[in-house]
């Protein structure tokens, strides 16, 4: 199907699938159960799962095939936040131009970025990129182009927000929110049903489609001769190098497709929610990037997306885990006990919640050092053995041709 | 494998069809709400977004004390605090409008990017009407402009910016705490009597709207009574470390420190500035001197000995002798065991403002709300009179100018009241210069 192996199509329709029911699948717990805690299926969250998705998906382009490690990967996110943000307050409000843009400019800084950083390979080639990120970090931190300029570049720590006097140029009557073609972003369809309540929001639409397509251009450069090459870096590129092969061109085309992704991704995200602030530049950011995609599995199609919802999940949802709601859940225990246990329990939760996420990554690089899908083709060789129907390891499964 | 593949696609193929006979018989209910999550319970959600990481961390957590005070207090618990001697009267202790008052709590981490994914959940997951909080005036701008477009309220907490109530100003929002412009206002005057007219000033500025506005007030307010401003240096939020801000004041030939820091900022640039052995220096004939113009006591305690005799200005102090202040003291101080900051008595307060308004407009919709607050007077919240005015959604009232107290007797009394300026000379025109360029829009109740 679409040009993909029967594998890849399942995986592909399992993807959509997920994406597509994901406001009912992340809202399981009914509304006024006390699980209901744990539920993930409101907008902001949502789209932020898809879009984190595209992040890594891009990232893992790099990372997985070639085996470059960009440290500095959310540098581009930022600036296709910010190229959004100004058609948004140049042009109108609608989602289009802003995406666009937020990918050309994307792509044009990897351009430069990767044309420098990829004179070097290894740590070197990490350290390049990071010192790039930091440096437009900073520089949209404390708007020093634009101060230069004599401008509001990026508006600083404050953040780049659209105001009513900007010129808007095609505004007109126009919606005045992020839209398409007048489907406004943060519009939603609510369903109650008995005790569920679904939120089915166009903005995450919008952005799980965007996901899809960009998870199937994903797939396509996996499975193709360029994709192959890239894997031949990541093997040995001095031998690649020797037999005559000029290995920069893919490493170059790569490291820009990549950063297109993350333009895309930081365009979406000023899509439904019209500011860009620097902090998404930061380092932090970009390491972030990097654990999504190792926890995930780095090097497999579905790796990056699992280990961005993870993450997002622990961070939006952990974080929100205060003292109060621990007493209330852990109040059938003696005195000492509850007092103990929540104590102990808030170090991970709250504000803390950063070392869950350590705790599990360490585990899962120990343990499962191909990330979570790892462990998934772990749990089911496991199952597979247990029922007895030994089938045989994926690996020698063959594949038909198309 | 071919194993695996038929058991996924049979898991979404049965979850497909599982899905779609949940749905089908069941009557969609989803109906067209007055306005953004109406409370239809017997309970009502105010979301709370507080720094609790980053430079203002400790501002947000006794802003968040006072938040679980005001809650408890207006569920009857507790001893009432200010409910007793707030002017208004609507407040029964029985929640609002009938309504137990619930909280959820977000981390704003003092960016205003996680701010916004924080009040965004608590919008859309929790169903929060109103929300308060802030410690940075970045992340209050950035949190009024989404509180307007998902059409909740937005009770600032802590944000000094003229910007919050100026440019950026906006309908759904409130602000009780003041801003740079009036203390500006109410130091220029002690500040002369104090150092005298002919200084000239070396200011250290926050990176962003904050700093910027407060540091454009204090030049001017001090620039008109002969001062001169040297040299102003803007510092990036996230510093940690200022020695090398400080160092080039040595030889700038300036005689005053201005810094426009806050919280952990100011606490790292004011030690450095002490180690550096600046408040020993006497520069063009005069004693060298430090000016904080925004301070409060938890920064004084971070700072300890190093606030001695540093002039600053303050929205409230637990050492003033009225009533509201003594009740608010009082039951804070019981349930905490210390005195509240200033940054927990302007949430405290505000989370009071808003159930009063609330209950005296007899619903949960912004626009009813906002109906309630514009103009609206009160007494009793610690700070004698108060104006809510209309056309900018400021809180007037009296501005305390406060000064690091040398001898302190423990540890929360270092700071003294100077002097307590009076309303009517930190008062300006909605429409003045440093505060043009925004106007609030109409009020949006939201679905």
């Amino acid at each position: 199907m679409f040009g993909l192996n029967k594998k890849d199509s399942i995986l592909m329709i399992a993807v959509a699938a997920l994406a597509l029911l994901a406001p009912f699948i992340l809202n399981i717990f009914p509304n006024d159960s006390a699980l209901a805690f744990f539920n993930a299926g409101y907008p902001d969250l949502m789209q932020r799962f898809v879009i984190f998705g595209i992040f890594a998906i891009g990232f893992n382009l790099l990372f997985g095939l070639t085996g470059y490690l960009s440290f500095g990967h959310a540098a581009f996110l930022g600036v296709g936040s910010y190229a959004a943000v100004w058609m948004f307050k140049l042009l109108n409000y609608n989602v289009v131009p802003a995406i666009v843009l937020s990918i050309v400019v994307a792509a044009a800084f990897s351009l430069v970025i990767g044309y420098i950083s990829l004179r070097r390979s290894g740590i070197y080639f990490s350290i390049l990129t990071l010192a790039f990120a930091q440096m437009m970090f900073v520089t949209a931190y404390s708007d020093l182009l634009g101060r230069w300029l004599g401008i509001t570049l990026t508006n600083g720590e404050t953040g780049l927000q659209v105001y009513n006097d900007d010129p808007q140029i095609l505004l007109g009557n126009g919606p005045n929110v992020p839209h398409l073609f007048g489907l406004e972003m943060r519009a939603k369809e609510v369903w109650d049903i008995g005790p569920w309540e679904f939120t089915l929001p166009v903005g995450y639409y919008l952005c799980a489609v965007l996901m899809l397509a960009s998870f199937y251009l994903a797939i396509r450069i996996f499975r193709s001769p360029f994709g192959l090459m890239l894997r031949a870096i990541k093997s040995n590129q001095t031998r690649l190098n020797y037999t005559g092969l000029n290995s920069k061109p893919y490493t170059l085309a790569v490291f820009v497709i990549s950063g297109m992704y993350a333009g895309l991704a930081g365009g979406l995200l000023a899509c439904m929610d019209p500011l860009a602030g620097a902090e998404r530049m930061q380092w932090t950011a970009s390491g972030e990037v990097v654990i999504m995609t190792i926890l995930g599995g780095a090097g497999t199609l579905i790796g990056p997306i699992l280990g961005s919802g993870a993450i997002k999940y622990l961070e939006n949802v952990f974080s929100k885990l205060n003292e109060g709601l621990l007493h209330d859940w852990f109040g059938f225990m003696p005195d000492g006990l509850e007092g103990a246990l929540v104590w102990v329990v808030s170090k991970f939760t709250g504000e803390g919640w950063h070392l869950t996420l350590g705790g599990l990554f360490m585990l899962v690089i120990i343990f499962l050092p191909g990330g979570l899908v790892e462990g998934g083709n772990k749990i089911r060789s496991w199952i597979q053995n247990r029922t007895g129907r030994g089938s045989p390891p994926a690996d020698t499964a063959s594949t038909p041709a198309e | 494998m071919s194993k695996f593949t038929t058991t996924r696609r049979g898991l979404i193929k049965s979850g497909v069809v599982g899905g779609a006979g949940l749905a089908m018989p069941t009557i969609f209910t989803s109906s067209a709400f007055g306005y953004t999550n109406e409370p239809t319970g017997s309970t009502v959600t105010l979301g709370f977004n507080v720094p609790q990481t980053g430079p203002y961390a400790e501002e947000g957590l006794d802003e968040l004390r006072a938040q679980e005070l005001a809650v408890e207090h207006l569920n009857g618990m507790g001893d009432g605090g200010m409910l007793n001697t707030f002017s208004s009267k609507a407040l029964k202790g029985n929640g609002i409008l009938g309504k137990k008052v619930q909280f959820v709590t977000g981390d704003t981490q003092t960016k205003s990017d996680a701010a916004r994914a924080s009040a965004k959940s608590m919008i859309e997951k929790d169903g929060a009407v109103m929300i308060n909080g802030g410690s940075s005036s970045g992340v209050a701008v950035a949190v009024q402009g989404l509180c307007q477009e998902a059409g909740v309220i937005f009770m600032a907490g802590l944000t000094h910016s003229n910007d919050t109530t100026g440019k950026d100003k906006k309908r759904n929002g409130f602000r009780h705490f003041f801003n740079g412009y009036m203390s500006a206002a109410a130091l220029a005057p002690v500040l002369k009597n104090a150092y005298g007219s002919d200084r000239r000033a070396y200011h250290l500025t926050a990176d962003y709207t904050w700093g910027w506005t407060q540091q454009e007030s204090i030049a001017a307010a001090t620039e008109a009574m002969g001062w001169e401003t040297v040299n102003n240096v803007l510092t990036p939020l996230a510093s940690t470390d200022f020695s090398s801000y400080i160092a080039p004041v040595l030889n700038s030939g300036a005689d005053v420190l201005v810094l426009n820091h806050y919280g952990g900022n100011m606490v790292n640039s004011l030690t450095n500035a002490i180690q550096f052995g600046l408040r020993d220096k006497i520069v063009n004939g005069k004693q060298f001197e430090i000016v904080v113009p925004l301070y409060s006591e938890l920064m004084a305690a971070g700072a300890g000995k190093n606030v001695e005799g540093v002039i600053g200005s303050m929205n409230w102090n637990w050492q003033l002798q009225d009533d509201g202040t003594q009740a608010f003291v009082k039951s804070f101080g019981e349930k905490y065991g210390r005195p509240p900051s200033n940054s927990a008595h302007t949430c405290y307060v505000q989370t009071l403002l808003y159930a009063d308004a609330c209950e005296r407009a007899g619903t949960f919709n912004p626009c009813g709300v906002v109906d309630a607050l514009e103009g609206f007077e009160f007494d009793g919240m610690g700070n004698g009179p108060v104006l809510y005015r209309a056309e900018d959604h400021q809180c007037f009232k009296d501005v305390l100018v406060m000064k690091g107290k040398e001898n302190p007797t423990n540890e929360y009394d270092t700071l003294e009241i100077v002097e307590v300026t009076p309303r009517a000379q930190v008062e300006y025109a909605p429409d003045h210069p440093m505060f043009a360029g925004g106007e609030l829009g109409a009020c949006n109740p939201g679905a």
